[in-house]
Parts: C-alpha cells; sequence; structure tokens
C-alpha cells in the first residue's frame, strides 16, 4: 500500500512522542485499543488551570503507520486549544489531512476516541479536586 | 560487494528464477515450439523429447519414478487435483479427509468446497511449536478416512512436519497420504519411497523456476494412486489433466530441479548459517524476541520472528527498502492477523508483531548483515512510541489490563 507524504512524515518524525505524569491533576490520560487487535494508543492532555487551554500533549501509539500519523497529528492539533475545542476534532478532519485509505480510517477514529478519553480522564479529576456545591472564586 | 536496494527477503512468497533455467527455457518459446502431443513429426517429439526429459529431472530429486508426474499450472491445481481427485474417486470407500489448521489456502479452501459437496473434514490443531500431534492424528481416523494431507514445511513458519510418522500411520490404515511439498521441494532432501508419500505437490516458482508450472507426484505402486480429472479435454497425462503441456515452463521446472538436485546440500548449509546469523543478531540486541515456530524441524532459509509491543506493518514500513511480509492484520487481505500464528496458540498481539524472514539462493552475507542492522534500529525506535513497551518496562502485565477492544 502506498502511504501519502503527510502519514510517511509523521511516521518518519512523529510530533510530541513520550508521557506526562499521569498522577498531575492537570493530566488527562486517554488509552485505547488492545494489543490484539493491532492497535493502541495512549494519548495526554496537560490543561493550564488558570486557562483552561491544553498547553502540552503527548501520545505513544502501537500500530500501524496510519495509526501513529493519527495520533501524533492529534498532539499538534490539541495542543493550544481549550478543552472544548479539542473535543470539537472529528475524525473526518484526520482522514482528511492525512489522506487515509477507507481501510485506515480505523485508526483516525481511534485517535478521536484518545482525544476524547484523555479529556474524560481530566475532567474526572477536575471534578474531584472541586467538591460539588463548592463555591470556586 | 555493494548492495542492491530492494533487497529481497520473502522467498516463500516466490523466488527469482535462476539465469540457468531462464537459458534452458529460452528455445523453447520461438525456435522448439512443438505440442509435445504431435506424435507425428519432428516438431512434437523434440517438445515430448524435453518433456520426458523434466518429468526424470523432477523424478530425480524426489525419488520417484519419471511415470509418475503429472505437470499442472501450479501447487493450488496440483493441490485441488490431488484432493477432489482423490475425493471423488475413492467416494464409495469413505468420505472423511484429514488436514491441519497450518494448511496453505490452496489446502483449506478445497477442503472447505469438499465439505459443500458433502465431505467431512477433520482440521487438526498444531502443537505450540506448529508441529501436529501424532496421537491426535491417529485418534482423529475413522473407518470412513480416505487421505491425510499435511504439508511437508509451513510457507509462514517453515516448520517441517513429521512426514514419515504420519506416513506410517496412513500405511498402517490403508489411507492415502497427500503432501503439499511447495516449501519444502528442492531446499530439503525429499524421498517419496522412503518418506511413504503417495501424492506431492510441488511448484517452479518457489525454486528458482517460472511461475504457472507445477506438478503432481501420483504414486504408480503400492499402491496405485488413481484420481478423478478435474478437467476434459484430450485425456493427457494418463488421463489425469488434460490440456496442451506448457513445454517452456516444464523444461524450466525441470531444469530448476536438477540445479536444487546438485546444489541442496551446500546451499541449505549456507542459508542455514545466515538465517542464524540474522536470528542471532537480532536476539543479541533486542529484548522481547520470539520465534514462532520449531527450530529444528525448520526449513534452513526461514526466520519467522515476533517483536513483540511493535506492530508489523509499522516494521515494515519502517524498513521499506527490504521486502520481507507479515503475520499483521493490516498487511493481509482479509484484515486478519496470520491464521497460522493463531493456530500456534500464542495470541493475536505477537501475529500482529510478527515478520517472516525467506531468505534464499542469492541471499548474500552482507544483506543478511544490513537487514539485521535495520531491523533493530526500527524495532529500537518503535519501541520508543510503543504505549504497551512502556508498560511492560514498568512492570504491568499486560494480559490483565481491561482494553477496550474495537
Amino acid at each position: 500500500m502506498a502511504y501519502s507524504d503527510k502519514v510517511l512524515d509523521h511516521y518518519n518524525n512523529p510530533r510530541n512522542v513520550g508521557s506526562l505524569d499521569k498522577a498531575d491533576p492537570n493530566v488527562g490520560t486517554g488509552m485505547v485499543g488492545a494489543p490484539e487487535c493491532g492497535d493502541v494508543m495512549k494519548l495526554q492532555i496537560k490543561v493550564n488551570p488558570e486557562t483552561g487551554v491544553i498547553d502540552d500533549a503527548k501520545f505513544k501509539t502501537f500500530g500501524c503507520g496510519s495509526a501513529i500519523a493519527s495520533s501524533s497529528l492529534a498532539t499538534e492539533w490539541l495542543r493550544g486549544k481549550s478543552v472544548d475545542e479539542a473535543l470539537a476534532i472529528k475524525n473526518t478532519e484526520i482522514v482528511a489531512e492525512l489522506a487515509l485509505p477507507p481501510v485506515k480510517i480505523h485508526c483516525s477514529v481511534l485517535a478521536e476516541d484518545a482525544i476524547k478519553a484523555a479529556i474524560a480522564d481530566y475532567k474526572a479529576k477536575e471534578e474531584k479536586r472541586t467538591p460539588v456545591g463548592a463555591v470556586t472564586a | 560487494m555493494s548492495l542492491k536496494f530492494p533487497i529481497y527477503m520473502d522467498s516463500h512468497a516466490t523466488t527469482r528464477m535462476d539465469q540457468r533455467v531462464f537459458a534452458a527455457m529460452t528455445p523453447y518459446f520461438t525456435e522448439i515450439f512443438g505440442n509435445a502431443a504431435s506424435r507425428n513429426h519432428a516438431f512434437g517429439w523434440q517438445a515430448e523429447e524435453a518433456v520426458e526429459k523434466s518429468r526424470k529431472q523432477i523424478a530425480d530429486l524426489i525419488g520417484a519414478d519419471a511415470k509418475e508426474i503429472v505437470f499442472t499450472s501450479g501447487a493450488t491445481e496440483s493441490n485441488n487435483l490431488a484432493l477432489k481427485g482423490v475425493a471423488q474417486m475413492y467416494a464409495e470407500k469413505g468420505n472423511h479427509i484429514i488436514t491441519a489448521a497450518t494448511e496453505h489456502k490452496a489446502i483449506l479452501d478445497t477442503c472447505k468446497r469438499l465439505e459443500k459437496d458433502g465431505f467431512r473434514v477433520t482440521y487438526l490443531p498444531v502443537q505450540t511449536d506448529g508441529l501436529i500431534d501424532l496421537q491426535q492424528l491417529r485418534d482423529a481416523i475413522t473407518d470412513k478416512t480416505i487421505l491425510i494431507s499435511i504439508m511437508y514445511a509451513n510457507n509462514e513458519i517453515g516448520v517441517v512436519q513429521p512426514v514419515q510418522e504420519i506416513a506410517k500411520i496412513a500405511k498402517e490404515k490403508g489411507i492415502l497420504f497427500h503432501s503439499d511439498a511447495v516449501q519444502a521441494a528442492g531446499k530439503i532432501p525429499i524421498n517419496v519411497q522412503k518418506d511413504g508419500i503417495d501424492i506431492m505437490s510441488i511448484t517452479g516458482h518457489k525454486m528458482y523456476g517460472p511461475k504457472g508450472v507445477g506438478a503432481l507426484y501420483v504414486r504408480r505402486r503400492n499402491p496405485r494412486v488413481r484420481l478423478a480429472e478435474q478437467m476434459q479435454g484430450g485425456g493427457h497425462e494418463r488421463g489425469m489433466r488434460s490440456g496442451t503441456l506448457n513445454v517452456p515452463g516444464i523444461v524450466g521446472l525441470g531444469e530448476a530441479c536438477e540445479l536444487c538436485h546438485k546444489e541442496m546440500a551446500e546451499e541449505g548449509r549456507r542459508l542455514a548459517f545466515l538465517r542464524d546469523k540474522l536470528k542471532d543478531k537480532l536476539f543479541a540486541e533486542l529484548d522481547e524476541v520470539y520465534i514462532n515456530g520449531n527450530m529444528q524441524h525448520r526449513l534452513p532459509h526461514n526466520l519467522n520472528v515476533s517483536f513483540a509491543y511493535v506492530e508489523g506493518e509499522s516494521l515494515l514500513m519502517g524498513i521499506n527498502d527490504v521486502a520481507v511480509s507479515s503475520g499483521s492484520a493490516c498487511t493481509s487481505a482479509t484484515l486478519e492477523p496470520s491464521y497460522v500464528l493463531k493456530a500456534l496458540g500464542a495470541g493475536d498481539d505477537l501475529a500482529h508483531s510478527s515478520i517472516r524472514f525467506g531468505l534464499g539462493r542469492f541471499t548474500t552475507e552482507e544483506e543478511v548483515d544490513y537487514v539485521a542492522a535495520k531491523v533493530i534500529d526500527v524495532v529500537k525506535k518503535l519501541r520508543e512510541l510503543s504505549p504497551l513497551y512502556e508498560m511492560f518496562k514498568e512492570g504491568v502485565d499486560l494480559s490483565k489490563v481491561q482494553w477496550t477492544a474495537h
């Protein structure tokens, strides 16, 4: 199969590879996929508590080149976005940007799932930190 | 010697034709063009002479008599002819066939077809090393069993089955034994008499010969095997395979067999040395590498390994100047991981991480060194990217993790 130049670029120069501290209250971690299915993505965001903007995003992916490229691209897009803006990222935008063929669309779906999972994890932490009924200044 | 790219290391898929085979074939396209079935002029006689020479060359490679060789278009046809031919010819005796889960699709799909036609097929599982369990074979036999079809050597993991023991069991019970020897013929010694094989498939293009030509060995005595023809039209090849013979292809197949016969011992030693060198280098530099299939009972030119926590297609992408294949779902047409590796019971994750290296006559030591270095480099890079490798290093038991299957 021929890969698009953008997939090749992300595969050869993956952006934002690494891990953030899972225990950090400002870090949300999403891990989606399964080894027996051939792809697992771990995507993490670090949100600035003052501004609500995603300051940092990191990923690690076990999967084909398109899965690696989809998650690499996702971290690029996440940086600088608010949490709500991040939630609006659609897998179809990833498909279009990377010119993924139909058999690789599931890679983009997985990346969207990873984004949502990371945000959900971050929000869960936020709620814990702010007990229900508490008044925040 | 300088390296030429891309490097071919996928000899189980096909092999480059040997120049000597090509040279032997060329006159038969233009100058000696007769129909081997033309009995009344020199053109036909010349073609027939070439065909009979090839028959002898093939027979010599496998310890058969030339009269026992039937020419076909390749191994898929040979396997179809063997299975359907026996099933139809011996249908009155029984309707049960035994084969194995790791056979090539040319066997499995043919068996599926026979099941639709009312035959019963037992697909033996294999042990974790890829070998069948002889006791399970014995247990599967019924008084309706007419054929056992077990491959000589596997196309993915190179594992060589205990052919002689299987033949003994078949003989004891009066059951015919067919073996798909496509990967083994010309690579390791085969003798249909000593091995006790009744029917055997081979093909040209896996042994440095041309594509589109194969043969079926059909035993003529003890017992005399009869096959129902699968095509009508002239009754060529003792009535088992009609159709004008592909003379240039047949000449090529014969020449390929003769070269393999002459060079097999030395070539096998050389390839085993190179294969082991490749394996040793990978194991010296990388952790969590697993061999798929038995290492002792194995073709000398095969290596199939799983690089845990690295997905196969992404690995192929990183070594794109080397031609190998992977058992990963992403590289298969069906989007399923290799059924052969799954049959070993190692888990789908290791199938996704597998690479098959198929060395061959034209593989050089420089190529092996290059491929080893490149694979090591890319695996290390991809493991930096792998959340699974990170978890493994942290001591997480991945089998206990709740994954979100999709």
